[in-house]
């Protein structure tokens, strides 16, 4: 069914988008984190 | 590997390389079920439309992924009036704006997309220049400005100061996307939930998995707001300290030269 394709495709394209975009954040947060001193991390 | 970078992993100054804290892991967590419970209603346990069939189902991706980009982009000029119209210009608040700003954009772009495979099963065409599309798209290329003036030289107040002013002036849009469907003839439909009549016409079940859908996306939403924000604070602290270094560096080039000047 051609509606299927098109559904499941947007579904799996927006979990991706977002997954890969968390998964940036996540990545670079941590790149960063080893160069900065704990007391400058006010999330801790 | 930087001088700052290998002082601080020798000395083990930095102990929590993370950009995570107890409430944003549950938070993600609270995403991921709120995420799964969207895809079993949304594909699952949600009937199909009298008229669209089962491409109604885009239904919960498309309005959720707009509805959270107009939030971020009001929270992006909530945080520009902060920082201009406060005493204290803290630059928490740019970096809110900033980071909302990116997350808004990621979420239109989304938008457009499967709101293009949408157009595809009930229009027949992936894209039409009306008005809806249009304004939208509009919406995200300026916000795709806003972002690349973000990233212009400068210090860090020039650039909380230059952005804020876009970000207070970008925000105007969004009332002009929401109403152009009435505005001007329009292929997009209007409304259904947020309309003038504060009517809501749609089967229980495809509201409560629209519901869902929001509140999933708007927890995603705040994970990565908190998780871009840290980035962003992390980033502005190395380039301060990077920029001091330098100084210090340039001065001490200079002292033997003066030193020896002062002997002579």
């Amino acid at each position: 069914m051609e509606d299927a394709g098109f559904i499941f495709g947007s579904y799996l394209l927006t979990f991706a988008t977002v997954a890969l975009v968390a998964w940036r954040y996540v990545r670079s947060g941590r790149r960063l984190a080893r160069r900065v001193p704990d007391e400058e991390k006010y999330w801790l | 590997m930087t001088t700052t970078e290998s002082k601080l992993e020798t000395t083990g100054v930095s102990t929590s390389a993370t950009t995570g804290s107890r409430g944003s892991r549950i938070l993600g967590i609270a995403t991921i079920i709120a995420m799964g419970w969207l895809v079993a209603f949304g594909l699952g346990f949600s009937p199909e439309d009298r008229d669209q069939r089962e491409a109604v189902r885009l239904l919960y991706v498309h309005v959720p992924t707009i509805w959270i980009a107009y939030l971020a982009f009001v929270v992006t000029a909530i945080g520009s009036a902060m920082y201009l119209f406060t005493k204290k210009k803290s630059l928490g608040w740019d970096r809110l704006a900033g980071a909302s700003a990116e997350i808004g954009t990621i979420f239109v772009a989304v938008t457009l997309v499967v709101g293009a495979l949408w157009g595809r099963l009930t229009w027949g065409v992936f894209w039409q220049w009306d008005a809806r599309l249009t304004t939208t798209a509009l919406l995200f290329v300026t916000y795709i400005g806003y972002l690349a003036v973000r990233q212009l030289g400068g210090t860090h107040e020039q650039r909380a100061r230059r952005s804020a002013v876009i970000g207070l002036l970008a925000v105007l849009e969004i009332p002009l996307v929401h109403w152009s469907v009435r505005l001007w003839r329009s292929l997009h439909q209007e409304a259904t939930v947020l309309g003038t009549d504060a009517d809501v016409n749609m089967d229980g079940l495809m509201l409560f998995s629209l519901f869902v859908g929001v509140v999933a996306f708007t927890l995603l939403y705040v994970w990565l707001l908190m998780h871009r924000t840290r980035g962003m604070a992390m980033e502005d602290y190395l380039d301060d300290r990077g920029l001091d270094e330098a100084l210090e560096a340039r001065r001490a080039e200079g002292e033997p030269a003066a030193r020896a000047e002062g002997a002579n």
